[in-house]
């Protein structure tokens, strides 16, 4: 008995100096060495990709954010139709009461969760094809999937082509350009599958109102 | 070109890098874990342990060294989240609290990576690196050693050593996931995937003012999380955070960091049992289920069924734009397949028939490919049964690879396949009477009778049980209940099998082969790879078919 309690302890003292010695290995050593090489590298990219704008940081451009023009009074933000406008967000980040919007909120990533039978969900994507058609002003069957379903993160950088064309209209509208200066902005940062092949078509938002800032100061001449 | 053949061109780029890494990858795995020398840094690390790496270790010895080692690392996980609140660099987050502490640690620990607290709202910088992060390379190391010590048990004869735990969790951390994953991290980095300590800082926006956003270490963490099918991600939204995840090559390249090693295995095991055929049939079986399940998977997505995915117009609710429905539904085959649950879109938004798709392949025993070392003996177990039920059929005594299938392997791997099953719809079933474990369910509103919350908490301890780890996340998963129960099935779920696994080795190890004659089931022919297909599915199918009913073709149906 005393020689299995002797044999068991110097098993554990074992395993604890093979935890510990593994533990400088691979969660101090080679964390440290990618962070310096990553550093060293690439550091904008390590950083978080981030975009200025007249020498100003304006974001990630690999995280999706918002384009509002302050709330209304139930503190639901009112939408900045002079930018172009990112998948509707509604992860429900685990760290909230369920049903809270998380807005690109940078610190609650995550999904809605609704089944694809969920009445809930069925409604919101009605709501959403009802009240982008009415804004844009084309018919629901023209409303691409992404622009009425929130996305896995709930931080989706980017829209998909059909989508940003179809804002372009009210966009140019709502700057004082003509259309076909916008619909040329929007082709011109749409970005196709990599290799031909990888992912699908997309359009990064912040890259592309931080274009449409830059055309809007200028005058429309580009 | 269309979103279709634009999948399908995926599925064949992955398939061929799969097929260009399999020889080099598994003969390299194969020298490593049959190799006499040691490296200098190896040395080092015996010397700290205090073993000696040339013992030969008999079946319990060996599993006393991975229990050993494993409950050293539930307690030092917990004890790390415990004290979270005190230590350095822990970005002003709190202590955890014991359940879901206890449950995180389990989860890390058994290779599942569940996770019931959300990665940017909880776990400061040490947790995540030095905690989390090592679990995922070592947990993944075990996983190998205790498949290498079953390929040993077929190689060997006449002995019941089978090599020594130190050795091979050292050798498959050193020489193989570590300087994998280096490279793996830095090429996600120099795709935008974030590498750094700046913790939780202020970042500008667009319309003015700042947010607040993470830093960290994620690129390194990312690579170890799929390389060694773990899953747990640095972010909560996991693989579809453009930090862990951006673009659609990196979204290619984690899958095929998922699946490389569980495949190259296959060849590492031929080559350690002296024909390299017996991999190839082993390799077939799981192609054939990985592909078909992803052919299914991409079917049902692109043709959105469901009223909601309808509506839309397409099943991009829970999926990223840049990687469309094609590449998420190769990932999510992918994850479901393998023990990593890591997700780039998320599983409760899919097609109720795709949501089924990722239950059943969790239900196989994640064993196409399966978890890195987990994925190749849990084959193993099912090879053993298909030659029993063959010899069955024949009247002949089963035998497998040189070694006689006999009444006490058949028992050991009987107990093998009955584990999960009992856990998963042991606990389902109780959650289902308490009213606690019902009111977590988010999904209650759909169509169908509340079948999506019942397919949430069956897909919750089948994840568990099974060391996947990924959810449909509507589950409120951190209470009392959840957090203890599904760790309990996470521990099980993976120790349990081990101690049947590590069994069968010993007593297939003692054996002296026995001569193949003409009547010899030939295990290395297209005919086996069929029949184990056949016994796998059926398997399956006879357990759990009931609950898949009441849960998801209950919803797809209705």
């Amino acid at each position: 008995m005393n020689n299995s309690v002797r044999n068991t302890a110097r098993l554990i003292a074992a395993g604890l100096r093979a935890l510990l010695v593994l533990t400088v290995v691979c969660g101090v050593v080679y964390p440290l060495v990618v962070t310096g090489v990553a550093q060293a590298a690439f550091p904008g990219k390590a950083n978080g990709s981030e975009v200025s704008s007249h020498g100003k940081v304006v974001g990630s451009s690999l995280l999706g954010q918002r384009y509002d023009k302050g709330k209304d009074k139930h503190g639901n933000p009112i939408p900045d139709l002079k930018f172009f406008q990112p998948r509707p967000s509604a992860g429900l980040g685990s760290n909230k009461t369920n049903g809270v919007n998380t807005q690109y909120d940078l610190q609650v990533s995550g999904a809605s969760n609704l089944g694809a039978t969920n009445t809930d969900l069925v409604k919101a994507v009605q709501e959403r094809k009802k009240w982008v058609s009415e804004t844009y002003d084309v018919p629901e069957s023209k409303v691409p999937a992404d622009a009425v379903t929130s996305s896995g993160s709930g931080l989706d950088p980017d829209i998909s082509p059909e989508y940003a064309q179809l804002q372009t209209g009210r966009v140019a509208k709502e700057n004082h350009l003509p259309a076909n200066t916008v619909e040329k902005l929007v082709k011109d940062h749409t970005d196709g599958r990599l290799l031909g092949f990888m992912g699908e078509p997309r359009v990064n938002v912040l890259e592309l109102n931080v274009a449409l800032k830059d055309l809007v100061q200028s005058g429309g001449r580009g | 070109m269309s979103p279709v053949l634009a999948g399908v061109l995926q599925l064949i780029a992955l398939t061929a890098a799969l097929a260009l890494a399999y020889r080099p990858l598994g003969d390299y795995m194969a020298a490593v874990y049959s190799s006499p020398k040691h490296l200098r840094i190896e040395k080092v690390i015996y010397r700290c342990i205090g073993a000696n790496a040339d013992t030969q270790m008999r079946w319990p010895a060996y599993l006393r060294g991975v229990l050993a080692f494993s409950v050293v690392g539930v307690l030092f996980l917990y004890l790390l989240q415990r004290v979270q609140g005190g230590l350095p660099l822990s970005l002003g987050f709190a202590s955890i609290s014991p359940d879901q502490a206890f449950n995180t640690a389990a989860s890390f620990v058994a290779n599942t990576n569940w996770q019931s607290y959300s990665g940017e709202q909880a776990m400061g910088h040490v947790v995540q690196t030095a905690g989390l992060a090592v679990q995922n390379f070592v947990s993944a190391a075990t996983g190998m050693a205790v498949a290498i010590a079953l390929v040993r048990g077929f190689a060997r004869s006449r002995t019941g050593d089978l090599g020594n735990f130190w050795a091979d969790l050292v050798r498959g951390t050193v020489r193989v996931l570590v300087p994998i994953a280096v490279i793996g991290a830095i090429v996600l980095v120099a795709c935008g995937a974030i590498q750094n300590f700046s913790g939780i800082h202020g970042v500008g926006q667009f319309m003015g003012g700042s947010q607040q956003t993470n830093g960290g270490a994620v690129a390194s963490q990312e690579v170890i999380k799929e390389l060694g099918t773990n899953g747990g991600g640095y972010f909560n939204a996991n693989s579809a955070h453009p930090f862990e995840n951006p673009n659609a090559f990196t979204n290619l390249f984690e899958i095929f960091l998922i699946l490389v090693i569980p495949f190259a295995l296959t060849r590492t095991f031929g080559k350690l049992v002296g024909n390299v055929k017996q991999g190839y049939a082993i390799l077939a079986t799981m192609g054939i289920i990985w592909l078909g399940f992803t052919a299914l998977m991409m079917w049902t997505e692109f043709a959105h069924g469901g009223p909601a995915l309808q509506a839309a117009g397409a099943a991009m609710e829970g999926k990223e734009t840049r990687f469309g429905v094609g590449s998420s539904a190769i990932f999510s085959v992918a994850t479901t397949l393998t023990s990593t649950g890591a997700v780039d879109s998320f599983h409760s938004s899919f097609t109720a028939f795709g949501g089924g798709i990722q239950l059943l392949g969790m239900m196989l025993g994640e064993i196409a490919p399966g978890g890195v070392g987990s994925g190749l003996y849990g084959m193993l177990v099912m090879a053993i049964i298909a030659v029993f039920l063959a010899g069955l059929m024949v009247g002949r005594t089963p035998e497998y690879l040189g070694k006689k299938i006999g009444t006490r392997e058949i028992k050991l791997a009987a107990c093998y396949i009955l584990i999960t099953p009992t856990l998963v719809l042991g606990f389902t079933a109780a959650s289902m009477v308490l009213p606690d474990a019902l009111g977590s369910m988010l999904n209650t509103k759909a169509l169908g009778a509340g079948s999506h919350g019942f397919s949430e908490v069956l897909y919750a301890f089948t994840s568990g049980a099974n060391n996947n780890g990924s959810a449909f996340g509507g589950l409120n998963a951190n209470t009392p209940w959840y957090n203890t129960t599904i760790g309990l099935a996470m521990l099980l779920g993976r120790f349990l099998p081990m101690v049947f696994v590590l069994a069968l080795a010993g007593s297939l190890a003692e054996q002296k082969p026995i001569p193949e004659t003409a009547g010899t089931l030939r295990t290395e022919k297209p005919l086996f790879a069929g029949l184990l297909v056949g016994t796998i599915l059926i398997i399956t199918g006879l357990t759990y078919f009931p609950a898949l009913a009441l849960g998801p073709l209950a919803e797809g149906l209705s």
